[in-house]
């Protein structure tokens, strides 16, 4: 993934295949005083496999441009493909599965049930449905809560629940929109490391928005930096020094430290800090 | 476990009630006393404190019944005939019953119908929405009766133009608690939907009408007790053959107090057992299904 043209790494023995291709991606809000450019002359490319995080300030354009992959928002110019289709043919493929800020389960279905919804939609078999909703709680921890609703889940939970769902259908890609954004820090750092051996298992291709630079750096192999009003990217830092197994004592290291400090360049760069 | 039932529910409630019926004993023996006093002076014996709180509990038509004369005609009424006889509260019940059920179920689908069609047509909002409030400007009582001459014109007599009155009064809930039952979807469930291609109809049942449902359970125990009201007042202007309404037409013309209360008791245990009805399917149908208690 580059943030611009740049020619692809040959030396590296696999070739990247790109997944998410923008580009001059534009996006204006039209408003009463004067139009918001959400999204100014976007260039990115995701490859497949990668786990990418989108920071910045609120007001950066991170979420829209997540929401635009997802064909949840029309940008206004530029070009953007979904392994190598328009986002719409994207979504109707089901190439993606989305996970919100707030876990948005349904409160009178059962957690199994809010898991099967999205198969239940697409018409899977009844057995089918069961399995791979079986499969998937227990990928993020929560065999033995089959048959609990909702409310009777702390906060991580229903967002693990939630995460669950979006790989029911086993989509290619898994868009994040600030999913442990209102969770606290300890959980937070517990369903950061899940997440990540989840990625390095299912070797799916990951877009993370987020708000937390050192979620972003722990997660990520590549992170985008973005700037508000207008959004645009500052800056696209590599994190393949870090291994890709990753335990959270690799926060300590100073390759850790070199890329937290780049990303805080960056913000400050965009004026993420002025008042 | 059971103290704490009696101290927190049984005590408070009886407390209520022991306070009504003092205030009651006391209002019907204020009220009642200067007709006592004329009939005992009638009589031409001298006559004590005690011979006066007899006589005004004890009236043939006493201006305010007493609690024990009001359920020594209901429980009569309801013991001594059979439940279709006419002079059984229980066939009058049933009757009065039948017409605001059948009106609540006319009613309930009208307002579900007008719900959907306001939720889903941005035209049908604009255009419905003030003519439903305005329906319910107009005061039944005036209504009523013409209801019951054109129904009557066009060969509908009897339970039709009862349950239309009810109707008329019910559908008014339902469409205010449904319109904002279906807008109440959370917008990321919206737009989960979306991501998933989900098709209008998946959209409606997996999602708008279990959202709506706890809005839609608080109107319906809201219809169901005007349904009741709706089916009184459409058997005053009918002449009253049968139905509780008729039974309170038939005491306020004969002067028959006691029937009156009684019919009024009739009345409230029926929408008592109504809005308990309706409680109980919304506890199988919305907690049952892990809706937050």
């Amino acid at each position: 993934m580059s943030a611009d043209s740049a020619p692809p790494d040959a030396a590296r023995p696999p070739a990247p295949v790109p997944v998410i291709e923008a580009r001059g991606l534009s996006l204006i809000y039209p408003t009463a005083d004067k139009p918001v450019i959400a999204l100014d002359a976007i260039n990115l490319t995701i490859d497949a496999g990668d786990f990418v995080s989108l920071i910045g300030p609120s007001g950066c354009g991170k979420t829209t441009l997540l929401r635009v992959i997802a064909d949840l928002e029309q940008p206004t110019s530029g070009t953007i493909t979904v392994e190598g289709m328009t986002p719409e043919a994207a979504r109707l493929r089901r190439a993606y599965g989305y996970v919100f800020q707030a876990p948005a389960l349904l409160p009178w279905r059962t957690v199994e049930r809010n898991v099967t919804l999205p198969l239940e939609i697409f018409g899977t078999p009844k057995e089918d449905r069961r399995r791979r909703a079986a499969e998937h709680l227990a990928m993020v921890g929560l065999t033995g809560f089959e048959r609990k609703f909702p409310w009777q889940l702390s906060g991580g939970m229903q967002q693990r629940a939630s995460i669950a769902r979006a790989l029911a259908f086993e989509p290619d890609i898994l868009l994040m929109d600030e999913p442990f954004g209102a969770l606290d820090e300890i959980t937070r750092d517990h369903l950061n490391l899940q997440l990540t051996r989840l990625w390095a298992t299912t070797g799916k291709t990951c877009v993370f928005v987020t708000h937390s630079i050192a979620e972003a750096v722990f997660l990520s192999t590549r992170i985008v930096v973005m700037s508000p009003r207008p959004g645009r990217i500052l800056d696209v830092i590599d994190c393949s020094d870090l291994p890709r197994d990753r335990t959270l004592d690799i926060r300590e290291t100073p390759e850790f430290q070199r890329i937290a400090a780049r990303v805080r360049q960056g913000l400050k760069e965009g004026h993420s800090y002025d008042d | 476990m059971t103290t704490d039932l009696l101290k927190l529910r049984v005590l408070p409630v009886a407390t209520v009630a022991l306070a009504v019926l003092a205030v009651w004993y006391v209002g019907a023996l204020w009220l009642n006393a200067p007709q006592a006093i004329e009939g005992l002076n009638r009589a031409g014996q001298p006559w004590g404190s005690l011979d006066l709180v007899n006589a005004a509990f004890a009236m043939k038509r006493p201006v305010l019944p007493t609690p024990g004369q009001v359920w020594a005609d209901f429980s009569a009424s309801v013991i001594n005939y059979p439940v279709t006889h006419i002079r059984s509260l229980v066939y009058h019940a049933g009757v009065t019953a039948g017409s605001a059920l059948t009106g609540f179920a006319m009613g309930v689908t009208l307002g579900a119908l007008l719900a959907l069609g306001i939720v889903h047509n941005r035209t049908l909002d604009a255009s419905l929405m003030p003519w439903v409030i305005a329906s319910q400007t107009i005061p039944i009582l005036a209504v009523a009766p013409m209801i019951v001459v054109i129904l009557g014109n066009l060969g509908f007599t009897g339970l039709l133009p009862k349950a239309v009155i009810s109707m008329y009064l019910c559908f008014f809930p339902v469409t205010v608690g449904m319109v904002k039952g279906l807008r109440s979807v959370d917008p990321l469930a919206l737009d989960l939907m979306r991501t998933y291609n989900a098709s209008p109809l998946q959209v409606f049942w997996r999602l708008r009408l279990p959202a709506s449902l706890p809005y839609l359970f608080t109107s319906l125990k809201v219809a169901v007790t005007i349904s009741l009201v709706g089916a009184i007042v459409g058997e005053l202007p009918t002449g009253g053959q049968a139905g509780l309404g008729s039974r309170l037409l038939s005491g306020s013309y004969y002067g028959q107090t006691i029937q009156i209360w009684s019919a009024l008791f009739m009345a409230s245990l029926l929408s008592l057992v109504l809005i308990a009805a309706v409680t109980l399917a919304e506890r199988l149908l919305v907690h049952g299904n892990g809706g937050r208690r």
